[in-house]
């Protein structure tokens, strides 16, 4: 009888299973989990430990992910571990997460990956995909249901054989301010179709100073309608058809999910693949891609929008916590932790298990771990404390991170955006400087060249990673004691680590990754530029107004054409400017600088007169700013007849040396300059532009003109045909305008005499 | 036993993911669970009771934990762990050769007639506890042990079988009662309701679905005033099967339950567990309804099933937990995104939401209990609860609370 009984209770439970409304799929679902982001934008942390096992709410960043994995209906996980992958398979091995029934979890351990693109590879190399699967990275936070996503996917998958791959978006306005998300990542945009949801255009980096973003014109022409968005958030979960593996194993350059493969199948109209978006509403998705939103993905998880992934839920064998009603709002506590009487907790705080908080400290909006011992009168607001960290009294911590073992000694201060690695030790009273990152290990050494930087950038600089990973570890050792002398002003007295420095062009850019909340200064000064350009931004606004259908015969943009044109014309002087410059400074050579105007050229579509004007008012510039020492001196050297034409504005000691750095770069760079003036036209293009600058952004010139116009003639660069083409077309202009023409009266009528005699 | 610890592990962590919800569902799988529980136990050959009661607990002790919020499971253990105590004395009357029939009888009648059982527990006398003293509670534990002690010298190897079995068919009766919960208490439906009456009801709760729709089928006509049960609007739900049925149900918000209130003859509601004192956890909402009922003296009826009955009461720390559910249920994330930036330093995150999911209603808001075992004033529910739980079993967390 009891078997039978047990018979029936297993045939029972079996049945509940099949009902549940979460398994649709007939065949097993199966996941691929890239335990490794490929970017470094968690150093120097991630030296250290891997990404995905860094402790967000004090559970580990991949239960998150496997948690909502295994509620979504997923059987099977391939946990993909590259960077740290040791200690990823060790986690995992202590977790509960083998055991479970339902839901295998495998790990497949590469070390040579550089890449998304390279870990999907081995995967189709491995052969363990059979269906449909679910790509996401472990550092995704959510609570969605995939059934309808999954479903949409399927159907259309049997519509259409090219339909490979299903990507979640959710709705998320970007701040207008300062152009990213309220996760700070960048403001991206998506063309859409509103019938079919079809993925048509994905720009994550687009280049906002130009305010313009570029479609391409089949676009519209081939669909009745599309809607283009930028108040979308990509949630990074996607559900791919088993092409996609062979799809990157067929394009061997793709390396980026989004930047490579997304973006090469949306141009490739050869094979024809397509990609379609799943809008989510009400549930919760979100990527932890940066310190900021590790702070906002934190907050959204202690306020419970990832409901049931919330601290006083063990999802994951997490410990349990409980919550403690705080004003209005609630803090989550571990049972044993030891907290003074005096001591204010405030809310959404949630605090670990083995906690000692010491008398009259406050702590609000923050995240202490396990085994922590707070001083007291320490202030803690809205920061990330790991586990087993040591805050001696009267510190205070605003919008930071301080990793496990961390020791701050009395008094200690950390400015806002400040992340301190394992088992930094902070000297008595000394203060962090803001957005400072400090760790035991040193900050490996940046390559300067510029691809290689930009390689860094890029999502994928793990070559290098992996190998500071080996000097780092072997370094370890010796470092802490080295350090401790060898940096000791550095971080205080008795202070541990080096303070790495932030890379150049990142400086300016911190804040807007950082913890920290963005500084109400840094917003009214971004406000302010924008109103700069107000024109601009409205137009671009209007242009992508959010989610407005485009009609396709719309000839809207082209009322916009000439403005288009006059902003572009001062970008364009202004590209060419820098490159300018750069070429100067780098001594580059002159072939290599016309490739590159050449190029300008093209990509905004201008004449080679207006290639002409711009060099030569670059030129021009650089002549200006080329230091005028000892002048004076010269100034006896080049008595200028015509100098005093403007002597009471200007100090005239300038002109001499002035005129003598522009000769000077002039016949450096004749040749540059000569390559644009193929016809008259241009020459007097030129002239018309000295005389502007004269007038208007270069007055220094105004008593050199006449020389200057020499030395142009001397080198050739002027054919006196188009002087006294200038000369005559000024004949008729206004006396204010004719300044120049009689500056340089005398050498006109030169030139004239000389033409005659030759005749 | 390790596949007793793979269900087990299976039915707590779908407790902790809140896949299983409701207390309906969750006391009928924790009976299952515990069925299996005993009838896998492997009882060593002295001792059979104590080691039963021992493995139950265990299993309890996990079920509890995954999901403090949900009572019934508490509640299903508690029930469980009494009936292996009452089976366990048993065969000890039986050995010393009193009361052998009712003892039998007592058996039998759990499953039949639980107002029988009573009186049959009540003539045990000394053995079986007398619920009302409290001096002889204080006695049970002592008095328990020893007749454990004693039992299981006198338990044979034949005589453990006999027990596993009674338990078997005991626990099945306790799976079938809450199976059948529903029926006996819609049975109960034709007195409560009358013709012409209007009901005033709030959210969605099965109980109510049934009672309402036994009223129907026998030919009642009144009307449904259905309060759509904010923020999940289940309301909704109940309207549109109360609909199919050819009922009259008129929608209202939660907060016009003031207006509508007096033109209303009775509220029924379900609720979440009832506690000791007769007051009752009910879905956020109700306590709002109670006072209004109280204030123009509207019945306020509350149906329940005998395992939502909870030995706790409200002081009890595991019942001031309240689940906080996600916030997204109550406005839309997208929505508010902007509001909800805590990138920007002058506006840190000045919008919270808060969706507490329970209210705590107090006895004396109460007129009528409702059960499947007939109808209680909300003053009576400590003696049910005597009936149904041993105070040996009261949780642990208690006991160094007082």
């Amino acid at each position: 009888m009891g078997a039978q009984k047990k018979r029936a209770a297993a045939a029972a439970a079996a049945a509940r299973v099949s009902e549940d409304p979460d398994d649709l799929a007939r065949q097993p679902l199966q996941a691929i989990l890239l335990a490794d982001s490929f970017t470094t934008k968690f150093r120097p942390i991630t030296l250290e430990r891997p990404k995905v096992l860094l402790p967000l709410v004090n559970v580990p960043m991949i239960n998150y992910t496997l948690a909502w994995l295994e509620a979504a209906g997923v059987a099977e996980v391939f946990v993909f571990c590259c960077a740290h992958s040791k200690q990823v398979i060790d986690y995992l091995e202590n977790s509960e997460w083998f055991s479970q029934p339902n839901f295998t979890v495998k790990t497949i351990e590469s070390h040579n990956i550089i890449s998304a693109g390279d870990a999907l590879r081995l995967i189709y190399e491995q052969n363990v995909i059979h269906g449909d699967f679910v790509l996401i990275s472990g550092d995704t936070v959510s609570n969605m249901s995939l059934t309808q996503a999954l479903q949409e996917h399927k159907e259309r998958k049997k519509k259409d054989n090219n339909a490979v791959m299903t990507m979640i978006i959710k709705k998320s306005k970007p701040s207008p301010i300062t152009r990213q998300s309220r996760l700070g990542t960048d403001e991206l945009f998506m063309a859409i179709d509103p019938n079919t949801k079809q993925l048509l255009y994905y720009e994550d980096k687009a280049d906002h100073s130009k305010g313009t973003i570029c479609l391409d014109k089949m676009l519209l022409a081939e669909n009745p309608s599309i809607s283009l968005h930028n108040d979308k958030q990509d949630c990074y979960i996607d559900i791919c058809s088993p092409e996609v593996l062979s799809l990157f194993t067929d394009n061997f350059d793709y390396q980026h999910l989004r930047r490579h493969f997304v973006k090469g199948l949306l141009l490739d109209d050869i094979m024809g693949y397509k990609i379609f978006t799943h809008e989510i509403h009400s549930s919760y998705a979100a990527r932890i891609d940066n310190y900021r939103s590790y702070d906002i993905v934190s907050k959204d998880i202690i306020q419970r929008w990832t409901y049931p992934y919330v601290p006083d839920v063990k999802f994951c064998g997490n410990r349990a916590t409980k919550l403690e009603r705080r004003g209005i709002c609630f803090t989550a506590f571990n049972s044993e932790i030891e907290q003074s009487r005096s001591a204010q907790v405030g809310s959404f705080t949630v605090i670990g298990y083995g906690t000692k908080i010491g008398s009259n400290s406050k702590i609000s909006d923050s995240v202490i771990g396990e085994g922590c011992t707070i001083g007291s009168n320490v202030l803690i607001e809205g920061s990330y404390i790991w586990d087993n960290v040591i805050i001696e009294d009267g510190c205070e911590l605003r919008h930071v991170i301080v990793c496990d073992g961390v020791i701050m000694k009395a008094g200690a201060v950390l400015k806002p955006g400040v992340v301190l690695s394992f088992k930094v030790v902070i000297g008595e009273r000394f203060v962090v400087p803001a957005y400072s990152k400090v760790s035991l290990l040193q900050q490996p050494t940046v390559h300067d060249s510029d691809e290689e930087l930009e390689y860094a950038d890029n999502s994928s600089g793990t070559v290098e990673f992996s190998s500071i990973q080996g000097t780092a570890d072997q370094s370890n050792g010796e470092m802490t004691s080295e350090s401790s002398e060898a940096h000791k002003p550095k971080l205080g007295t008795g202070g541990v680590g080096y303070i790495w420095s932030i890379c150049e062009g990142g400086q300016e850019e911190e804040w807007r990754h950082s913890v920290a909340p963005i500084p109400e200064d840094k917003l009214t000064e971004l406000s302010e530029a924008m109103d700069d350009d107000q024109e601009l931004v409205t137009q671009d606004r209007t242009a992508l107004s959010t989610s407005g259908e485009l009609i396709s015969d719309s000839n809207a943009s082209e009322g916009d054409d000439n403005e288009d044109s006059k902003d572009d014309s001062v970008y364009f002087e202004k590209e060419v400017e820098a490159t300018f410059l750069r070429a100067v400074e780098e001594n580059v050579k002159v072939d290599h600088v016309i490739l590159e105007v050449n190029s300008l050229r093209l990509s905004y579509n201008m004449t080679s007169a207006d290639c002409a004007g711009a060099v030569f008012y670059s030129m021009m510039k650089l002549a200006i700013k080329t230091p005028h020492s000892s002048a004076i001196g010269l100034l006896t050297l080049y008595p200028s007849p015509f100098s005093m034409v403007a002597s009471n504005a200007y100090p005239i000691y300038l002109s001499g040396e002035l005129q003598q750095n522009t000769a000077n770069i002039i016949t450096t760079w004749q040749k540059l300059l000569k390559s644009y003036l193929l016809e008259i036209d241009e020459e007097i293009e030129i002239i018309l532009k000295f005389e502007e600058m004269c007038l208007e952004s270069a007055k220094e010139f105004s008593p050199l003109f006449a020389r200057i116009l020499h030395i142009l003639y001397d080198k050739d660069i002027l054919q006196e045909d188009a002087i006294l083409r200038w000369a005559d077309e000024k004949e008729g202009a206004d006396e204010s305008d004719k300044v120049f023409v009689r500056q340089s009266e005398k050498f006109i009528q030169w030139l004239r005499e000389a033409s005659e005699e030759e005749d | 036993m390790p596949d007793i610890q793979a269900l087990v592990s299976d039915l707590a962590s779908k407790l902790r993911k809140r896949r299983v919800q409701g207390s309906y569902e969750t006391a009928r799988l924790t009976a299952e669970l515990l069925c299996a529980v005993i009838l896998q136990h492997k009882e060593p050959t002295t001792n059979g009771a104590a080691s039963l009661i021992e493995a139950v607990r265990r299993v309890g002790e996990q079920l509890i934990a995954a999901n403090p919020v949900e009572l019934a499971v508490g509640n299903i253990v508690r029930h469980v762990l009494h009936i292996i105590r009452e089976e366990d004395l048993s065969p000890l009357t039986d050995i010393v050769g009193e009361l052998k029939l009712s003892a039998e009888d007592d058996v039998e009648d759990i499953a039949e007639d639980e107002n029988s059982q009573k009186s049959s527990a009540t003539t045990d006398g000394c053995l079986l506890k007398p619920p009302l003293l409290l001096a002889v509670f204080e006695h049970l534990p002592d008095s328990a042990t020893a007749c454990q002690t004693f039992s299981s010298e006198n338990i044979f190897a034949g005589k453990g079988k006999k027990l596993k079995s009674e338990l078997i068919k005991a626990v099945n009766e306790l799976i079938e009662d809450i199976n059948t919960c529903r029926e006996g208490i819609a049975e109960q439906a034709m007195e409560l309701i009358h013709q012409n009456e209007v009901i005033l009801t709030l959210g969605h709760s099965k109980f109510v679905k049934e009672f309402l729709c036994a009223a129907k089928e026998k030919k009642r006509s009144f009307e449904v005033f259905i309060a759509d049960g904010a923020p999940k609007f289940e309301g909704h739900i109940l309207a549109k099967e109360l609909d199919k049925k050819g009922l009259k149900a008129i929608v209202i918000t939660d907060s016009a339950v003031f207006a509508m209130i007096s033109r209303v003859n009775m509220v029924i509601v379900g609720v979440h567990a009832v506690m000791a004192n007769g007051g009752v956890i009910a879905p956020a909402g109700l306590h709002v309804l109670a006072l209004a009922a109280k204030k123009h003296d509207v019945p306020f009826v509350v149906v329940a099933s005998t395992h939502e009955l909870c030995s706790l009461y409200p002081h009890n720390l595991e019942v001031l937990l309240n689940e906080m559910r996600c916030p997204s249920e109550l406005l839309n994330f997208e929505e508010f995104s902007d509001c909800i930036d805590y990138g920007i330093a002058s506006s840190s995150s000045l919008l919270h939401v808060v969706n507490p999911a329970f209210d705590y209603v107090p006895p004396e808001l109460i007129s009528l209990f409702v059960t499947d075992i007939g109808g209680y004033s909300p003053s009576y529910i400590y003696r049910l609860i005597a009936d149904y739980y041993s105070s040996e079993d009261l949780p642990p967390q208690q006991k160094p609370a007082s």
